[in-house]
């Protein structure tokens, strides 16, 4: 089995994996990255996404092999240190998830969107957030933890 | 936030504290029994006290004052790592922020609450049952710990036990001016003999309460957001194996594989476990297992389903309800068909309601290992627990129910559906024909929709009568669909004072499989209700709201619900231009009043729902906002059901499989809000989890009437049916 290197948090992990396999099941099985969630493997609930070079990606979606060439994988265990991140604050601070499972998505997704547009409407926010499913329906309350996380994020001491 | 920064530190300490063994352990007992102080280092006197003595809580208290409470409950969003060990805390006056939470060992003799049958004892988080039924005994349980630390504090000191109080952590008596914390008295443990008895008279005034009621942050929720919360799904055990089956989209049909030496020719490929309705493969990974599973040939058999089409059954349904045979008769008060005869009018309403699946957001999944003679077995998974011992491991294996650990995880969603242990089953398989290898059995989201439970598909046939001055004298409810309380549940009208009430069941079968699903036959079935209550408001000129309290005169606390949200809601005023109000009532253990406002764009069939606003009673509140997100959640999830989620049989065949073909609510969905109020109650909780989702079929349906003047009658709201029924 080829052997390939992945670039993943500022770390670089190596792995031997069939070719044609998924970032995700790499990232869960074979390096115990496991806060990247698998939802559905076609790309249509979000629970995979991480930042591939800063963009949110679906990573069910990519192949493990594609990312081999210098791409700055990010996932949620690269989002910050010791969960400090303005959005991990504003959303134990809304208390945003409840069963979880999807919040790592949504989280990856809202940092993707932060860092394109610091300051999002409301609207915004719910376009930029609309492809990252929740069944819990914490929808309201991530709509308002972005909010905040915007606001801690453009005035650290609010 | 300070609050939530502490949490973060508590989820280290607490790897930490759990290296350690220093501490007792205190096993509260039920009472009669004298609760016992063991150390935490002697392990096996402590498995052997637990597996002895029927003790309903353990609660694990350090010198260093650190605190661990047990969690009986399923985690699965609602709160129970919080809600259960807060309301242990509250009794003990324990510091919360020196507490820990744990999830309790499976075993329900010691760790269950009341069961359904007298005497009996349940680790079953269902029904929204886990507050309700673990209030008096984790109370209880916390009360008892107190009670030891006041005595050990009563005999170090020398005084009566009478002229001691305690403060978060601490005892003091305030005569000679001492203090001792929780954590220095560990030392001195000693248990008072006898034991006082802790009545209910000696718990706390909910008036008194510190923790409870107050919006404590959730214990679990910083774990969930830095990515370390651990789901069954997460795990991975030394030399795991991965399993996967395939078992098509015709329930029960029979599997023959055609092409297994390919299969076992392929990569990593360790065996293939047939199963009579799928055939499973064991490999080295799980992309491997997979592959597999997507290379297999299989031809499929006949089953009962075969031939089955879900929307043409509404048609035998319909004569069902029409020429009977009767069914099984859930309510018969007065003389509901003598009313419907002396009415001075007359409603017959039907109502249609397609299949939906959970799509809880995490698949089905389980590890579970096997030892190698058999003897032993381990399981890992994410479960709402059940009534089997052992989530029926230990009868499937032939092996006493002691030689099996659960080890629960949180769930990645439950909603009913991982109250069934069909997929713990299939991996306790796997593991056995693998032993002692531990197997991962992981199913794709389509095997969990293809292969779902769902919500059964029913019909409801409502008659209603009224007498001259506009009064409701009679309601007849009938329901037709398969699974019996499935789609029965919540055909019942306590709090409406209808003097004569009927209603039946009629039974159907097709050979689908059929779990509970979030509030059950009350999401269906309050739809029927509620509908013809405006049907017939609508009709007399009356008042929506007015019609109902009208109806709720003997029921204070349902019309305390209906006040205020018709209150929140600004009810008595008109709804902005092209936009209506709909109100409906629920009881599912709480009582609660949900009132939308929608508006429908005529050209596509979409209806928006703008603001939801509900008033709800669930008795003493453990954490309000917890409750609040619970009815936010119920609510958005009705929502997503209501407006987009339907299941389709074709000859038996599941034809959704994914999300592409089973749209779930997106965020650009959301209405502008959802506001809660919770009304004040010093009553014994009742659950939240199940009483949001089912107000809103209702109320949207409402809405819509007094929009436009049409009915909606068929779940779920399409598009093309809400075209439909603006053209009749």
């Amino acid at each position: 089995m080829p052997k390939i290197s992945l670039k993943i948090n500022g770390r670089t992990y190596q792995a031997e994996v069939a070719e044609g396999t998924s970032l995700l099941w790499v990232l869960r099985e074979h390096l115990g990255l496991t806060a990247t969630k698998y939802g559905c493997g076609i790309a249509q609930c979000g629970s995979c996404t991480i930042h591939v070079d800063g963009q949110a990606m679906r990573a069910c979606a990519l192949k493990a092999e594609d990312l081999t060439t210098g791409q700055e994988i990010t996932t949620l265990e690269g989002l910050s240190e010791d969960g400090s991140h303005p959005l991990q604050r504003a959303w134990v601070e809304v208390q945003a998830p409840q069963c979880g499972y999807c919040q790592p998505g949504q989280l990856m997704q809202a940092a993707a969107l932060l860092q394109q547009n610091p300051r999002p409407s409301r609207e915004e926010i719910k376009s930029y957030m609309n492809g990252v499913l929740c069944r819990c329906g914490t929808y309201l309350r991530i709509i308002k933890a972005v909010e905040r996380a915007s606001e801690i994020q453009n005035n650290p001491d609010a | 936030m300070p609050e939530a920064m502490q949490h973060q530190s508590n989820a280290i300490s607490r790897r930490k504290f759990l290296k350690t063994s220093g501490g007792v352990a205190l096993l509260i007992g039920a009472s009669g029994l004298l609760p016992q102080l063991i150390s935490c280092g002697d392990r096996r006197n402590l498995q052997e006290a637990l597996a002895k003595y029927p003790v309903n809580a353990w609660v694990r208290l350090a010198e260093d004052g650190s605190l661990v409470i047990y969690n009986p409950a399923a985690e699965m969003g609602q709160g129970s790592m919080t809600s259960l060990p807060l309301l242990f805390a509250e009794e003990m006056d324990a510091d919360w922020e020196k507490v820990q939470v744990e999830f309790s060992p499976q075993v329900s003799e010691i760790y269950g609450s009341p069961g359904w049958a007298p005497g009996s004892k349940l680790m079953f988080t269902v029904g929204s049952r886990t507050t309700n039924s673990y209030y008096t005994t984790m109370r209880r349980a916390g009360a008892q710990a107190r009670q030891i630390l006041l005595h050990t504090a009563a005999t170090l000191w020398g005084v009566p036990i009478g002229e001691l109080s305690t403060s978060p952590h601490t005892v003091a008596h305030k005569a000679s001016e001492r203090e001792i914390s929780y954590g220095e008295l560990v030392p001195h443990l000693t248990m008072p003999d006898p034991l006082p008895e802790v009545g209910e008279d000696q718990l706390k005034d909910p008036a008194d309460f510190r923790l409870v009621g107050k919006d404590i942050a959730r214990w679990e929720i910083p774990a969930k957001v830095d990515g370390t919360a651990p789901f069954a799904m997460d795990l991975r055990l030394p030399d795991m194996a991965y399993g996967a089956l395939e078992r098509g989209n015709l329930h029960g049909a029979a599997p023959t594989l055609e092409n297994e030496s390919e299969i076992l020719a392929m990569d990593g490929i360790l065996k293939i476990v047939p199963f009579d309705y799928a055939i499973g493969v064991v490999a080295t990974t799980l992309e491997g297992a997979l592959e597999a599973k997507k290379k297999m040939k299989i031809r499929w058999g006949d089953s009962q389903a075969s031939g089955f089409n879900s929307q043409e059954a509404y048609a035998s349904y319909a004569a069902r309800a029409e020429t009977g045979p009767q069914g099984e008769v859930i309510t018969n008060k007065g003389d509901c068909e003598r009313a419907l005869r002396a009415a001075s009018k007359t409603y017959t309403e039907t109502f249609r309601n397609d299949y939906i699946y959970h799509a809880q957001m995490e698949p089905l999944n389980a590890i579970v290992q096997v030892a190698e003679d058999g003897s032993r077995a381990e399981v890992w998974v994410g479960s709402q627990q059940g009534a089997d011992s052992k989530l029926g491991v230990p009868a499937q294996l032939g092996i006493p129910p002691e030689k099996v650990d659960i080890h629960l995880q949180y769930l990645g969603g439950g909603f009913g559906r991982r109250s069934m242990s069909d997929f713990v089953w299939e991996c306790t398989e796997l593991a056995r024909a693998m032993a002692p290898r531990p197997v991962k059995l992981v199913w794709t989201r389509e095997d969990d929709m293809g292969y779902g439970t769902f919500r059964p598909m029913s019909l409801q046939r409502l008659r209603a009568g009224v007498d001259r001055q506009g009064r409701i004298t009679g309601l007849s409810h009938l329901v037709v669909g398969d699974g019996g309380n499935l789609v029965a549940s919540g055909v019942q009208n306590d709090h409406y004072n209808i003097p004569n009430q009927w209603a039946e069941w009629r039974s159907a079968s097709h050979g689908i499989r059929l779990k509970h699903w979030r509030s059950v036959g009350h999401g269906p079935n309050k739809f029927a209700i509620e509908c013809t209550l405006d049907e017939i408001a609508h009709d007399l000129g009356q008042d929506p709201v007015a019609l109902r309290r009208g109806l709720m005169a003997d029921a204070p606390r349902a019309l305390a619900t209906l006040e205020k949200a018709a209150e929140m809601a600004r009810w008595s005023e008109p709804a902005p231009e092209g936009r209506a109000k709909g109100v409906a009532f629920v009881e599912h253990g709480s009582l609660g009043t949900g009132i939308c406002e929608i508006s429908v764009d005529r050209d596509t069939g979409q209806i928006r729902v703008h603001h939801f606003w509900c008033a709800l009673d669930a008795g003493v509140v453990v954490q309000p906002d917890n409750v609040i997100a619970q009815m936010e959640g119920g609510v958005l999830m009705g929502m997503s059901s209501v407006l987009k989620e339907q299941i389709t049989i074709v000859d038996g065949k599941v034809q959704q499989s994914n999300f592409d073909s089973y749209p779930l609510l997106r965020m650009l969905e959301v209405p502008d809000s959802v506001e809660v109020a919770l009304l004040p109650s010093r009553e014994h909780p009742q659950g939240v989890g199940e009483t949001g989702t089912p107000l809103v079929a209702c109320a949207i349906a409402n809405a819509f009437l007094r929009l436009t003047g049409k009915r909606l009658r068929h779940l779920p709201f399409t598009p093309q049916r809400v075209l439909e029924a603006l053209n009749t």
